[in-house]
């Protein structure tokens, strides 16, 4: 025992993310190897890999778009002396603060091509964005961007100025401070509200149902899965494979997270 | 011949009031006082980590600062190499990255670390090259930042007390270190301490400092041949 917590500690962060990602794949794999053993006695199988694959696409979309955007505009809030930066934090949190199914409403509102402003993005755009994978994903990233806000703004006040003055005295343009200090410094941070957001879309409802509409095949996440489930006569069953593929998936954002911190 | 620094600024910091005006010459100065004289106040300044409120700074005959017509040269700009009290060397970056950032003068990644594994090899840190900031020892991280402070070919370097935080047999020997390998760079530098006897050991001239005033300029006298740079016995020992 004593020489395994030895080498457990000795493993450096390459290859603690190496071994995360590893048990990840595994964890799917075994997911998906569970699903297809089962593909046999249960007919459900169709009816509940479309969602888990729904929901893992949605989940890294939302995961980059709001983990791009949330560090971005973190940073600017960090960083920027201007008024009114506190109140800009508060409105990119509403998310957090308003019932799902009312961010929802706002997403309609918004998006669908009936609106003026959904109307022109559709016209721009040529797309529709509500009721398809396009309206989970934007569901998904709303829900996901105000931990990825608050995590980087927070980390990214926590770096320490004098560090970053040290690198403008060696000639780092300020794009390179920031890309080179400042950011690697907040990583833990940053990697948390990433971790937290993610988790965030893949378990996203409310929103996911107005804006997507819980159409089978077509956009039912896992989340809507779950409690379409409850109507079907086998429910139990549906219920466990569902379960246990949202406890896979979490399991892999939860590890991802940690490697990356 | 142009002076690598001349200044003259004054700035207010709430009761404190710093108004200083001097000239530096090639070769090492160093500014002398108590502490909270207004010396790292008078380094930020001449870095551009802060402003004046009224006077001008040039760096090797360029005007850095002027705040008549509100000259403000950036930090990045300026081509100064800077050695802080404690280093703040990179944390998350190994000792030869540290240096390499601050290598101007080459482009690429394998150009750069090599100036910066000679510079390291010349503060006597080449063993350390691989090793984080956090796993060396106040003497070492300071040989670093040494190596960093130069490494991008400034026109003038600051050293902000680098030897203060550190124990009395580790400074005397950093001492002959910094000063030979500064003056073999041929780099002018400016060095803040409140120890006499640094000031003494390390500076050509000796500018005095009493609460933010000059008070006095010493020379001091040296042999012709300045100090070949002092090697560290061991890379990777305690120093």
């Amino acid at each position: 025992m004593k020489r395994e917590h030895k080498t457990a500690r000795d493993l450096d962060k390459k290859q603690k993310a190496a071994v995360a990602s590893v048990v990840v794949l595994l964890g799917f794999g075994l997911g998906f190897g569970a699903a297809h053993l089962l593909k046999g006695y249960i007919a459900y199988w169709e009816i509940v890999s479309g969602p888990f694959l729904l929901s893992l696409r949605v989940t890294l979309a939302a995961g980059v778009i709001a983990g791009t955007t949330g560090v971005a505009s973190g940073y600017v809030l960090a960083k920027g002396r201007f008024p009114g930066r506190d109140l800009l934090e508060t409105i990119g949190s509403l998310p957090i603060i308003l019932p799902p199914t009312v961010v929802g409403y706002y997403l309609l509102e918004v998006l669908s091509p009936g609106t003026r402003t959904g109307g022109f993005l559709t016209r721009v755009t040529g797309h529709v964005f509500v009721y398809n994978a396009w309206g989970c994903t934007i569901a998904a990233t709303v829900a996901a961007y105000p931990f990825c806000l608050r995590a980087a703004r927070t980390a990214i006040e926590g770096v320490d100025p004098l560090l970053e003055q040290a690198a403008r005295t060696m000639g780092l343009p300020n794009w390179r401070v920031a890309l080179q200090v400042t950011l690697p410094l907040a990583r833990r941070g940053i990697a948390a509200g990433l971790t937290i957001g993610c988790a965030r879309a893949l378990g996203e409802y409310g929103a996911t149902l107005m804006v997507g509409g819980d159409i089978n095949g077509k956009t039912r996440t896992l989340s809507l899965a779950v409690l379409d489930s409850f109507t079907t006569s086998e429910r139990d069953t549906m219920l466990l494979i569902l379960v246990l593929m949202a406890v896979i998936a979490m399991t892999g954002v939860g590890l991802l997270g940690r490697s990356r911190a | 011949m142009t002076p690598a620094l001349e200044l003259a600024v004054a700035r207010r910091i709430g009761e404190f009031e710093l108004d200083v005006a001097f000239t530096v010459e090639p070769g090492m100065s160093v500014l002398f006082g108590p502490s909270g004289a207004g010396k790292s106040l008078t380094l930020a300044l001449i870095a551009g980590l802060m402003r004046p409120d009224a006077g001008t700074i040039a760096i090797n005959g360029q005007v850095v600062t002027d705040c008549a017509s509100r000259t403000y040269v950036t930090t990045q700009k300026r081509r100064i190499g800077m050695v802080f009290q404690d280093g703040l060397l990179l944390p998350h970056r190994s000792a030869l990255d540290n240096v390499a950032l601050a290598v101007r003068q080459a482009n690429g990644r394998r150009a750069r670390r090599a100036i910066a594994r000679s510079w390291l090899e010349r503060v006597g840190a080449e063993g350390l090259a691989d090793r984080r900031p956090g796993s060396l020892s106040g003497g070492q991280r300071q040989r670093v930042a040494l190596a960093r402070g130069l490494a991008g070919e400034p026109t003038l370097v600051l050293l902000d007390e680098p030897l203060s935080a550190l124990d009395s047999a580790v400074r005397r020997e950093l001492r002959k270190l910094i000063r030979g390998v500064i003056i073999s760079s041929g780099v002018p530098a400016l060095l803040v301490t409140h120890d006499a006897e640094e000031a003494e050991e390390l500076g050509d001239v000796v500018i005095v400092y009493d609460h933010g005033r000059v008070t006095g300029t010493q020379l001091v006298e040296r042999p012709a041949r300045p100090e070949p740079p002092q090697r560290a016995p061991e890379s990777t020992g305690p120093v």
